[in-house]
């Protein structure tokens, strides 16, 4: 299956350097924070110091003598009109789901919950006036251990939402046996029992924070007929139907705007309060209105990702034959059931499996409410989390039968002649070549002779150990076929739509329903439509995010833009095609038949004779001369709905240098061959690829969100919650094995999270790798300097973080100048 | 309100301020500058990172009455007055040293004062010369190509 | 984001600024380069009714050679302190830890004197100051007075700068010929010091004559390893010598416990850093 990348046919495949850069590199941006409206009026939420607490008095009357205030609101003066933030979807039918209020007026259920709004003439007066609204609490407990708080309901522990009576939102299960797509679990693991290897670990998924760079940012300008909303938001469509939907403002009513966004990595996939205000407050008094957050509570009240604990059983016969897998999760929901909430461990729940051949398979998982920030989709969104823990099983088992991490992944990976191949999940994987990507892998990395180094610091007693970790992967991406979202309960469809309009001028414009936020859309769309249309790449202009232009789209999240949205782009464009042709066989005085296309042009077969598409689309345009009963417009659009998930696949290998003294672990090289079938542009597959690794790498090493005792986010700013910078990364070597897919016309598979699912276990097994010889079998993500200290010297996985932040802050300082 | 008188990308702008504001609001609100942008409140992030007298100082983290009488260079300076791009910014498209770009003036603010002061870095000297500005897209990896493009110690980006 | 309003005054001389101080007493701030300050202000953890800058003081800058010492204005950014050629003739180790300290904004706006009276103990000036026992100029109403760098620190956030004064000078005793390293420890390049060792030596032939440490977030305020110091005088700079009197480094300290380590992990910590850091100043790291 897998192919030598063919000759680059104009246009796909070359490293065009991006037309979004021009505006990006000389500050001439529109981020939702940049647009003022005349009689703006700015907004400060007053949030919960709380995790749970009936809210038993507001007192706002110092807060709207503020100079320059125009209104304050609790929820109770809004009322309905907030409409409610939705889940889409509800996992199981009988989903434990609280209400969600944007502002509750009663009870809050996590600290960071907006109180009251402050409506002023600056930013700077709504903040001031916020300082003095009065809330009075009453606390009450709370729900803060994922794992207590799973069993709340059976000993009167603490609940998030007491009317509920339990915190268990959702139980979630997939049985091979069962599902008829694989062998008995149970069985497999009695077997392997008796006569075989069974690993039984438990793994911490950490609770982690999107934290795109763009702080989240809304504008609401209710004045003329549509009410417009401007957001830094990925899903500019969904976010329309969902206020349409629960505030009963006609969503035709409605125009929501993405403007330039500043990432998202699944952060700004929500329907957040802070719109849900915005909009209500705008209709309320009539006038635009603006609300930005800050980092710290973008930090506290966006959404974060995986929290998760995972209780992982794994069977295989003596020689490292895997058997069976069971999974049993619990994961933290957080307040609320988000947008996607329950179903991001449910998308983990195809994934487990990987890229193996296992016989059987289960796989269960508990999701929970507690009284912390909700958590939703991060870059990856169940399938990060899969990856790390079967990659990590697999090198318990490795290192079990002695062998080599890769041999013993290879034993029981599908081999590339299988494909397609349906999966012990359900999943029919179309193609790949894991034999392909492992070998380039090793060969970039120079696999031997780090093996060579790490043996020879071994046997020298080296303070500075050198641990290879080894991660290959597959994901289900490119969401999703909408039968099978169907299927699972999810609210909505998978489809994309897209739509081509020549300009009179030979110009060309496309509009997609996918929402850039720094992937290149407007330059990889422009490629795809250059080299099919046969226009300059320079002729063609990408316009999205905006309801009123891209009327039609269900938004970029879930590595789906080009595999999902290039598609639907690709039939648009053939459509143009098909319908210019009655057009030019008319205006060439030829038969239909005997007209190709070709490099933009139509052509006469055995003539000299032809003409442009650009042609055709200003005599379309003129409309003076039409073959009979032919509209004036060769304009079309196509909606997609895939027939399959996609799924991108590739072998990572990660170096790192662990100073035993310290427990400091460095990057020292890092290797990875991804197969994403073939490639529009490299540079921007690169730049995701090399993105993403930092992102997975930073789950591993750097990044924790910790709570403490009263609920309280400890890694509240960006001093605490620990995101890399360059003096702390390496440069990364990548290369690409090609296996087309064969469910789009493009052969393309997305790539937008596969350097993120990958790189985590890498990592990991490459600190663990380092420490063996320590009797060391786990470190607790993340690999803190502490924690590999701790493994090192007392065992175990290094313990918990201690749930303090330094006070660097301190307002209590003396003589500071 | 107190009055402050400074050149701003090479135009003398003078304001009455609240001397609460920073230098960053200033930029953006007065004088609608919103190139440079505010990526956090702990200083930590480096996107709001202008030059002022000639050095990158991050503007959130400078009060605008504490610049009066400065000179301040942002994002929206940097090109020609004809239009040319500053060797950086042609850097960071060639590298493709960006993505969502919200991190960028920032991260070229900061390399065009690197570069003035090390005009030749090594790639240790480049990383820790941004440890001061947060990029969550591009890994740094392309960055730091921009920065290397820019010195002319390597050719452009390689996918 | 957006600090609560203040008003603002900058005093061109120590004088004006003292008078300022004097009048606005407990209501004001001084802000010198305001790295510190501004983030506090920020997050409204603070909200003083008067801001003193003293950013129009010309006479509390710039670094000047004393005879015996080098005077640095307490208004010096770190990156002009760093780049002296005094400082790296005369205290290396100052210009050591400045190459650590924060990141290149920061340094270019933060200022010598504006970190130390910020008195954070993770700050990484004090461990140098202290280490090579500097001299901490303050003035008031009544004049200047010295402090010793001993006494300067009290606690967490806490100088013995009184109330109605400015520190105007730190004078760093010379130490040409000196050796020095500062050993920071970090998970993220722009931490603040999980702990950081801070140590100058000097070496006769192969033997520590004499070796000067301070520690970094060690305690509530900046620490001299002095059971090391002593350890070390005439230890041979070898790995083993080095290590024996490392061993002490922790004694007498009383370290934080917190998101990035316990404090029996940040006292080993300071045992292995001393090491390194004393190896490194001895030229053999």
């Amino acid at each position: 299956m897998t192919a030598t990348q063919e000759p680059t046919q104009g246009e796909i495949g070359r490293d065009r350097r991006r037309k979004e850069d021009q505006r990006l590199i000389t500050g001439r941006t529109r981020w939702t924070d940049n647009i003022t409206l005349p009689g703006m009026l700015h907004l400060a939420m007053v949030r919960s110091p709380f995790p749970h607490a009936r809210i038993t008095g507001i007192d706002t009357s110092a807060a709207k003598a503020g100079t320059n205030v125009v209104a304050v609101y609790t929820g109770a003066d809004l009322g309905e009109s907030q409409g409610a933030c939705i889940n889409a979807w509800p996992v199981v039918p009988d989903q434990v789901t609280p209400a969600h209020l944007p502002m509750p007026s009663d009870r809050v259920a996590f600290a960071g919950e907006t109180v009251a709004v402050v409506v002023a003439r600056s930013a700077a007066e709504a903040r001031d006036a916020a300082e003095l609204v009065e809330v009075d609490y009453e606390e009450l407990p709370a729900a803060l251990d994922l794992k207590e708080s799973a069993e709340a309901h059976t000993n009167g522990g603490a609940l998030a939402h007491p009317d509920l009576g339990t915190n268990v939102s959702a139980v979630w299960r997939f049985d091979s046996a069962e599902a008829g797509t694989g062998g008995d679990v149970e069985q497999a693991i009695a077997e392997a029992r008796q006569d075989g290897i069974v690993i039984e670990r438990e793994y911490r998924q950490q609770r982690l924070i999107p934290a795109f760079m763009e702080p989240r940012s809304v504008v609401v300008d209710p004045t003329g007929e549509q009410i417009t909303m401007w957001s830094a938001t990925q899903v500019p469509h969904i976010l329309r139907f969902a206020l349409a939907a629960t505030t009963g403002v006609p969503e035709s009513k409605i125009r929501v705007i993405a403007p330039d966004v500043g990432g998202g990595f699944g952060g700004k996939l929500q329907q957040t309060p802070e719109e849900m205000i915005a909009f209500a407050v705008a209709r309320k008094l009539g006038k635009p209105v603006k609300f930005t957050e800050t980092r710290s509570e973008s930090l506290l009240t966006a959404h974060h990702g995986r929290d998760q604990w995972q209780r992982l059983t794994l069977a295989a016969t003596k020689d490292g034959h895997v058997t069976g897998l069971k999974v049993d999760l619990l994961a933290d929901l957080g307040a609320y059931v988000a947008i996607v909430g329950g179903g991001v461990p449910v998308l983990g729940a195809f994934m487990f499996n990987a890229i193996y051949k296992f016989p059987a398979y289960q796989f269960q998982t508990t999701n929970v409410l507690t009284n912390k920030t909700w958590t939703d989709a991060y870059r990856g969104a169940g399938r990060p989390e899969a990856t790390f823990a079967i990659e990590r099983l697999m090198d318990e088992l490795a290192n079990e039968l002695g062998k080599d991490p890769l041999e013993v992944r290879e034993m029981n990976w599908i081999k590339h002649e299988e494909f397609p191949f349906t999966t012990v999940a359900g999943l029919e994987y179309d193609s790949g070549n894991y034999e392909a990507a492992t070998a380039r892998a090793k060969e970039m990395f120079g696999y031997d002779a780090l093996r060579a180094e790490q043996a020879e610091r071994r046997s020298r007693g080296d303070k500075v150990q050198l641990g290879i970790g080894v991660s290959t992967f597959t994901e289900m991406c490119g969401l999703a076929p909408s039968r099978v979202l169907g299927s699972l309960n999810y609210g909505a469809g998978g489809w994309e739509h897209a739509e081509v309009r020549m300009l009179p001028t030979g110009k060309v414009e496309v509009v997609t329903g996918a929402s850039a936020h720094g992937q290149g859309h407007e330059t990889a769309f422009s490629q795809i439509v250059a080299d099919r249309l046969g226009v300059p790449f320079e002729d063609v202009e990408v316009l999205h995010g905006d309801t009123q232009i891209s009327h039609k789209g269900l938004d970029t999240y879930g590595s789906r833009s080009l595999v999902v949205g290039g598609e639907a782009l690709v039939r648009a464009v053939d459509k143009v095609i098909e319908k210019a042709k009655p057009v030019a066989a008319h205006l060439l005085e030829a038969s239909a038949d005997d007209l190709e296309f070709s490099g933009g042009r139509f052509s006469v077969r055995g003539t000299d004779q032809g003409m442009a598409i650009t042609e055709i689309a200003t005599a379309v345009f003129a409309a003076h001369n039409l073959p009979d009963g032919v509209e004036a417009s060769i304009d079309s659009e196509a909606t997609y709905d895939p027939v399959n998930f996609n799924y991108p696949h590739g072998t990572h290998l990660c170096a790192v240098e662990v100073d035993t003294e310290t427990g400091q672990v460095r990057m020292r090289k890092y290797a990875c061959c991804d197969d994403i079938g073939n490639v529009i542009n490299p540079l921007i597959v690169s730049g995701q690829v090399h993105g993403g690794l930092v992102q997975g790498i930073a789950q591993a090493l750097w990044e924790e969100a910790v709570y403490d005792e009263n609920g309280t986010l400890v890694t509240g700013s960006f001093v605490d919650y620990l995101l890399p910078t360059a003096a702390d990364t390496i440069s990364f070597d990548l290369d690409h094995t090609t296996s087309p897919a064969t469910t789009n016309s493009l052969g393309t598979k997305g790539v937008g999270e596969a350097g993120t699912i990958a790189s985590t276990p890498a990592v990991v097994n490459a600190v663990v790798d380092a420490l063996r010889p320590y009797g060391v079998h786990d470190v607790a993500m993340p690999c803190t300097p502490e924690r590999v200290w701790r493994a090192i010297n007392t065992g175990g996985s290094g313990g918990e973080t201690t749930e303090a932040a330094a006070p660097h802050f301190d307002e209590s300082e003396g003589a500071a100048q | 309100m107190t009055r402050i008188n400074l050149t701003v990308d090479g135009q003398s702008v003078a304001d009455d301020v609240e001397p609460r504001m920073l230098l960053v609001q200033y930029l953006r609100e007065k004088l609608g500058k919103t190139g440079t942008v505010i990526g956090c409140d702990t200083s930590n992030c480096g996107a709001c990172t202008v030059h002022l007298n000639g050095r990158s100082v991050k503007s959130c983290n400078v009060l605008a009455v504490q610049a009066d009488g400065g000179e301040v260079t942002t994002i929206e300076g940097l090109a020609g007055e004809d239009g040319a791009l500053h060797p950086v910014q042609e850097a960071f498209r060639e590298c493709h040293g960006l993505q969502c770009g919200f991190c960028t003036p920032g991260m070229i603010m900061q390399t065009v004062d690197l570069l003035a002061e090390n005009p030749s870095p090594s790639e240790e000297a480049i990383r820790l010369g941004l440890e001061g500005n947060l990029c969550r897209c591009t890994g740094y990896h392309n960055i730091v190509r921009a920065v290397q493009h820019a010195a002319g110690t390597t050719e452009g980006a390689s996918a | 984001m957006i600090p609560a309003a203040f008003e603002y005054v900058a005093p061109t001389s120590v004088e004006e600024a003292l008078a300022a101080l004097a009048e606005h007493g407990d209501d004001a701030k001084v802000i010198a380069g305001g790295q510190s300050l501004l983030p506090v202000l920020r997050m409204r953890l603070n909200a003083p009714e008067w801001v003193i800058d003293l950013g129009r003081i010309d006479s509390l800058r710039g670094v000047r050679d004393g005879g015996d010492h080098l005077a640095i204005g307490a208004m010096t950014t770190h990156h002009d302190v760093g780049e002296d050629p005094l400082i790296h003739e005369h205290a290396l180790l100052i210009s050591k830890a400045i190459t650590h300290l924060a990141d290149a904004q920061v340094r270019h706006r933060g200022t010598f004197g504006g970190a130390l009276a910020h008195a954070d103990p993770a700050g990484d000036l004090g461990a140098p100051a202290l280490a090579l026992g500097s001299t901490f100029v303050v003035q008031g109403p009544g004049g200047t007075r010295e402090i010793p760098a001993d006494d300067f620190f009290v606690d967490l956030f806490e100088t013995s700068i009184s109330e109605d004064e400015i520190l105007t000078e730190v004078r760093v005793p010379k130490h040409g010929g000196w050796g020095a390293a500062y050993e920071k420890f970090v998970r993220i390049a722009h931490q603040w010091p999980i702990v950081a060792v801070a140590a100058a030596v000097r070496m006769e032939g192969d033997t520590i004559a004499e070796a000067r440490i301070g520690l970094t977030n060690m305690g509530s305020t900046p620490l001299r390893a002095r059971a090391a110091e002593q350890a070390l005088a005439g230890q041979p700079a070898t790995e083993e010598g080095v290590a024996a009197g490392a061993a002490a480094a922790a004694e007498g300290t009383n370290p934080p416990s917190d998101l990035n380590g316990d404090a029996d992990y940040r006292r080993h910590l300071a045992t292995v850093l001393t090491r390194r850091a004393v190896l490194a100043a001895a030229g053999r790291g």
